[in-house]
């Protein structure tokens, strides 16, 4: 039945400035979705490998197109973001850091390391690649 | 005063009849996975510059084998809870929810036993 007329409704999202505590908690649903995409990716390796040489190598070439390089570098800075911010969230679980100026110094924190742990990740991957 | 019977308040699980379940299996997952998920992105990069023969005796150690058992379970856990929350909060239609619940669960269930059949014809 549709309303005879106009109510007021309460604010929502659009209404409000994005700020870096809501940006960073709309990033771990985002980032959780696309991991669970991600989870397609791991078990096409496994089954790849449990197949044998012809499909691990279809694997691989794909791993080291283009888009399988974008793919990997998204679902590794996702994994990294989803697993820094998991854990501010387990320490507000525990009732700490729960104060503003805490929740903006933790996800600054969360910014940093996201990304220092994925450039870390490919920057050993890479090394290590490079020698083999 | 509580309109709750003596009963119901022991179980202290209300109508939904599961209480905290949900919400603490998220948590309990969320802590499993962070040393997991460590070891997991140690290990992808040596075990894809190790190429398919290499790749084959890394898969042939059991600590391997565990480690990635234990992350597929609980990550795929996780997964299915995550989904969950996210289509109850933005899927309004009760049919389309309903349905991609199911859908959720069902599809982390699928990748859960390839990925874990894998590893054990891979570790065997």
């Amino acid at each position: 039945m549709a309303a005879s007329k106009q109510r007021p409704l309460s604010p929502h999202l659009q209404i409000y400035r994005p700020q870096l505590t809501s940006v960073l908690s709309i990033f771990h649903r985002l980032t959780g979705v696309a991991l669970s995409g991600g989870t397609l990716l791991l078990a096409w390796w496994l089954v790849a490998g449990a197949i044998g040489p012809d499909a691990y190598a279809i694997f691989e070439a794909f791993c080291t197109s283009w888009i399988g390089w974008v793919l990997l570098a998204g679902f590794s800075y996702a994994l990294m973001y989803h697993m820094c911010n998991g854990i501010r969230h387990l320490f507000w679980d525990g009732g700490f850091g729960l104060e503003l100026k805490d929740a903006y110094v933790s996800g600054y924190v969360v910014v940093v390391a996201s990304v220092v742990l994925t450039a870390l990740v490919w920057g050993v991957g890479l090394g290590i690649g490079g020698e083999g | 005063m509580t309109l709750r019977s003596p009963l119901g308040r022991a179980r202290g699980l209300g109508s939904a009849k599961e209480g905290t379940h949900h919400w603490w299996m998220q948590r309990v997952t969320a802590v499993a996975l962070v040393p997991l998920m460590i070891l997991l992105v140690g290990f992808l990069p040596v075990a894809a510059a190790a190429g398919y023969n290499g790749f084959l005796q890394l898969m042939q150690d059991p600590i391997t084998a565990t480690v990635l058992t234990l992350a597929v379970i609980a990550g795929l856990y996780h997964m299915k809870l995550g989904l969950q929350v996210v289509i109850e909060d933005y899927v309004h239609h009760e049919g389309a929810k309903t349905i991609l619940l199911v859908l959720s669960a069902l599809g982390a269930s699928t990748i859960g036993a390839v990925s874990l059949v894998s590893i054990f014809m891979l570790a065997l």
